[in-house]
């Protein structure tokens, strides 16, 4: 509203030239197992009420209790949402970290800490916040158990007085986040209530960072990945869900069952519209997926890294057989166990053509919450428009961080549940045969076991087989099928969401990025222009296999940096083995892969060190 | 009347349902002649046909081997799936929640289920699925010429004279003590007993798992083998004489009360095991498992249904399923409306 925008230029008038107002990350030092997230949670919210665009993420450890974490929230004006290197405002919790932590940040930050570890004698050049954490906590929390969870709720109320974030809206953050808990969430708002006091009382403000209200969250939500993931398959109509517990992709089926139970039991029955299993293994998850894709439902797996190693063989058997199945891979680092709770773009190579034999993949690259949920409705149809395992390659960023983001628009389109034949066409038809290319977009007709036609069987198999699903070794038979399947591909290229183009007027360089990279690289295109008069093209990726735009972005560009949260520069090299020859030399590689998510200026370091070594 | 007219054909045999047997058989098989899988094929036509059973609504299914090539030798006009190895389980799992109005019938072969299959079988009798399980159990690896399986007792000896010195997983005991709900072993070579079980599983509503000592007449048939056809038929000690009554017949099967046991299964169908020797309680787990330890001590096959838990709820029933099969749910009860969709963001704001 006109009245709230009119307030906030008045505020930012107001203050200080060196005042930095709305533009700070503020990051959290804490022990795992501490209780943090709520105080993080209810900070970040707060900030989001008032208007100020922002972004969490947290940056954990692979352990229940005990090990460093850190939470990292950024605010800024201009809505960026990436991770951003520099922090501004350190609250240092955890005495284990706390040296290193102080030692890190620029000069000129903030540092909220508990007093006993007298972190002020580690440099002069920072603005130091003293608070005596135990004794503000005993008086509001007289149960001793619970103060080691209730103490972190102090600091927010120290830093809320220090950058101005309202209290009323850490209040109303509170009761969102305790909802029915009303007594947690009075004893966290007593605790809060403690921390700002005390800071009004002790510590005079030193430091030049502000949040002021401002009105750019107005209808937006918050949410993490994998639940806007869950939403999507919820309301594409998935009806067999099969899981095996893995970080970071656990929380997506733990979240679909929690809205499942909500909004997909039959109000007449009081049954179940969908079934959902917990695997023994991801063997089985996959295997689940398949027998009932085969079957006729709408199928899925989530999982990361290891578990779609250990799919490997049935997503062959799933490719050759033309069965439908969405697999969701929230993307961590490996190999092997890797860095676990960290984000990474790690799978996309062995994704593209998981398993043994000629096997290649139809896979899509949300960047955004809100492309989890229509990617996610996207996969089912994809999957049994073209009869084959689909993959959403989300990453631990993505799915796991909460994410400021438009609400969802509903499906416009009806499920489209592909090529099937029921009783009535076959008795028109009389007959069918499975692989054959009737349509000529190398997708065959195929009928669902149950369906009441002597016509209607027919054999499924790993084995070579012909057209009517016959076992056959014959050479003819398999190159067929397999020249088939590739067609099929081609149709996939068509069919796969298109990739999202920026062009720069001068054409001479572009940038080629997908899933998370996207929120560095667009802050990174602004850098470029700013500070380098660099004005950079800009193709986010979607889908693989590359709509022909993809080349033809290639092609019109003189040089093309591909940004890659991997070592090996794995999308490059699909790109490469897609590329015209004479195009292939112009592809050049922005690699990150340290197991935190990519930030701007890491992109325009990178992009500027090569265009000067040109 | 005419004197033209010919004697009417002889009228063709048809089940309950109007079909002939032809309307359950297969392709020929490509298994070696002879072989055990092929008979305990042959019973499953008999099985489907006598009970009526309409082909269209079996599915199925196999993982791995000479043995999960043979769905391919019956109900040539059911679906069926030829999975990858071992994991016939988990197949046969997503087959019924999509479609739980389907009737799973899944073959596996010992080391399709013994070995790589093992991780996949247990759950599978854990989660009591309706699902029939056959084990056409030689001991041995056919198709990749005559290796040991972990079904093969201590002490056989394969064709090249190798003699395992491990001891067998036995597949029964395993089930019953996991919570599948019909566990019963068998002789590819016994029709009668075979025929029966087979029956008694079909109409069964939970897991049933069929160890069938299928002989391997290749890899398995000779002296010193423990799963060759003398051996079994020399040491099979059936548990008690079988007879199934299908639902739509009136029981006529004589037997004398207080020798006999009479189970009624979901749909009303009854098996009836008349005692030989002592008396056999087959809705008794530790009984059951005793009888296939002291059988394991002694060197003998025993053979019949050990174990039958009518009770017990399905894996559907648990997850509380819809009636319908999932797979073909209308988008109206599959997609929630806008409103909710609505109230979720409101909620997220």
């Amino acid at each position: 509203m006109a009245t709230t925008h009119v307030a906030a230029q008045e505020a930012e008038a107001s203050v200080e030239p060196q005042q930095v107002v709305n533009d700070l990350s503020i990051q959290v030092a804490t022990v795992n197992g501490s209780g943090s997230q709520t105080a993080n949670m209810v900070l970040l919210r707060a900030i989001f009420q008032m208007g100020i665009p922002v972004s969490g993420k947290n940056l954990f450890p692979s352990n229940i209790a005990g090990l460093p974490t850190w939470f990292t929230i950024r605010a800024s004006k201009q809505g960026y949402i990436a991770r951003r290197k520099e922090v501004d405002f350190l609250v240092a919790m955890n005495p284990e970290t706390a040296d290193e932590d102080v030692r890190d940040i620029r000069p000129g930050s903030a540092v909220v800490y508990d007093e006993r570890l007298n972190l002020n004698r580690l440099r002069k050049d920072l603005v130091f916040y003293p608070v005596p954490f135990d004794q503000l906590v005993a008086p509001v929390c007289p149960d001793a158990k619970l103060r080691k969870l209730v103490r972190n709720m102090i600091y927010d109320g120290v830093v809320a007085k220090l950058l101005g974030v309202e209290m009323e809206e850490i209040h109303k953050a509170l009761q969102k986040q305790f909802r029915k808990k009303a007594k947690a969430a009075e004893l966290n708002w007593n605790a809060a209530k403690a921390g700002y006091e005390f800071a009004e009382k002790k510590l005079p403000k030193a430091d030049r960072f502000y949040l002021t209200r401002m009105d750019a969250t107005r209808g937006k939500i918050i949410i993490d990945g994998n639940a806007a993931a869950a939403l999507g398959a919820m309301f594409a109509g998935v009806t067999v869900v099969t899981w095996y517990p893995i970080t970071p992709s656990s929380s997506l089926c733990e979240t679909l069952i929690e809205y499942m139970k909500r909004y997909r039991i039959d109000p007449e029955t009081k049954k179940a519209t969908f079934a959902i299993v917990q695997a023994e293994d991801e063997l089985a998850a996959i295997g689940m997926v398949l027998g009932a894709g085969w079957a006729g439902a709408r199928a899925m797996t989530s999982t990361s890294g290891p578990g779609i190693s250990l799919m490997s063989e049935f997503v062959g058997l799933g490719y050759y057989a033309e069965i439908p199945g969405v697999i969701f891979d929230i993307q961590r680092v490996g190999p092997s166990t890797g860095l676990p709770t960290r984000t990474s773009q790690g799978d996309v190579l062995s994704t593209a053509f998981l398993s043994h034999g000629d096997t290649r993949h139809p896979m899509l690259f949300p960047a955004s919450v809100e492309e989890c949920f229509s990617m996610a409705i996207a996969a089912f149809d994809l999957a049994e428009e073209l009869q084959t395992p689909v993959f959403v390659m989300s990453d631990l960023d993505l799915g796991m961080n909460n994410w400021m983001a438009d609400p969802f628009a509903y499906p416009e389109k009806p499920i489209a549940r592909g090529k099937v034949l029921s009783k009535e066409d076959l008795e028109r038809l009389g007959a069918f045969e499975r692989y054959r290319d009737v349509d000529g977009d190398g997708v065959g007709y195929r009928t669902l076991p149950g369906t009441d036609h002597p016509a209607a069987g027919y054999f499924t198999r790993g084995s070579g087989h012909n057209a009517k699903a016959i076992y056959s070794e014959r050479p003819h038979d398999y190159t067929d099928n397999m020249d088939r399947l590739a067609r099929k591909f081609e149709t996939a290229r068509l069919r796969v969401p298109a990739p999202d183009i920026r062009e720069a007027a001068g054409r001479e360089v572009g940038i080629i990025a997908y899933g998370t990279s996207h929120w560095a690289v667009v802050e990174a295109l602004d850098q470029l222009r700013q500070e380098h008069e660099l004005d950079i093209s800009y193709c986010r990726l979607r889908a693989f296999p590359f709509n022909e735009v993809v080349r033809d972005f290639v092609r019109r560009h003189r040089r093309v940096y591909v940004v890659d949260q991997n070592r090996d520069a794995q999308m490059c090299q699909l790109l490469r083995l897609d590329m015209d020859a004479q195009d292939v030399k112009k592809l050049r590689s922005i690699l990150h892969y340290n197991g935190l998510p990519l930030d701007a200026r890491s992109v325009t370091d990178s992009i500027v060190a090569q265009e000067e070594e040109r | 009347m005419a004197s033209t007219a010919t004697s009417p054909a002889p009228p063709r045999k048809v089940n309950r349902i109007g079909l002939e047997i032809h309307a359950y058989k297969g392709n020929r098989s490509t298994l070696c002649a002879g072989c055990g899988h092929n008979a305990i094929s042959e019973r499953i036509i008999e099985a489907f046909y006598e009970l009526g059973i309409e082909p269209y609504r079996v599915a199925k299914l196999s993982g791995i081997g000479c043995s999960s090539k043979s769905p391919a030798y019956f109900l040539g006009t059911s679906c069926g799936f030829n999975a990858v190895h071992g994991r016939m389980p988990s197949i046969a799992t997503g087959t019924m929640l999509a479609n739980r109005t389907l009737l799973a019938l899944g073959v596996s072969g010992d080391g399709d289920t013994a070995s790589i299959g093992i991780g996949q079988f247990v759950h599978l009798m854990r989660r009591n699925l309706p699902v029939i399980y056959i084990i056409e159990d030689n001991g041995v690896y056919g198709l990749t010429k005559g290796q040991f399986s972990a079904t093969a007792d201590i002490g056989s000896k394969l064709k090249t004279g190798v003699v395992n010195d491990l001891p067998p997983i036995d597949t029964c005991a395993l089930a019953i003590q996991l919570g599948a709900t019909y566990v019963a072993r068998s002789f590819s070579g016994d029709k009668r007993q075979l025929l029966a079980l087979l029956e008694g599983a079909i109409a069964h509503h939970g897991t049933s798992m069929l160890d069938v000592i299928s002989p391997c007449v290749t890899f398995n048939d000779h002296e010193g083998s423990t799963k060759s056809y003398s051996y079994v038929k020399d040491h099979d000690e059936p548990l008690a004489d079988i007879s199934f009554v299908p639902f739509f017949q009136d029981i006529t099967v004589d037997y004398a009360p207080g020798t006999a046991t009479e189970i009624t299964l979901h749909d009303g169908s009854r098996v009836i095991l008349k005692k030989l020797g002592e008396d056999y309680d087959p809705t008794n787990k530790v009984e059951a498992l005793r009888v296939l330890t002291q059988a394991h001590d002694k060197g003998e096959v025993v053979t019949g249904l050990f174990y039958v838990d009518t009770k017990r709820e399905s894996f559907l029933d648990l997850l509380n399923v819809v009636d319908e099969p999932l797979a073909t749910l209308p988008e109206s009860r599959v997609r929630p409306p806008k409103t909710a969709l609505d109230e979720i963001m409101e909620d997220l704001k």
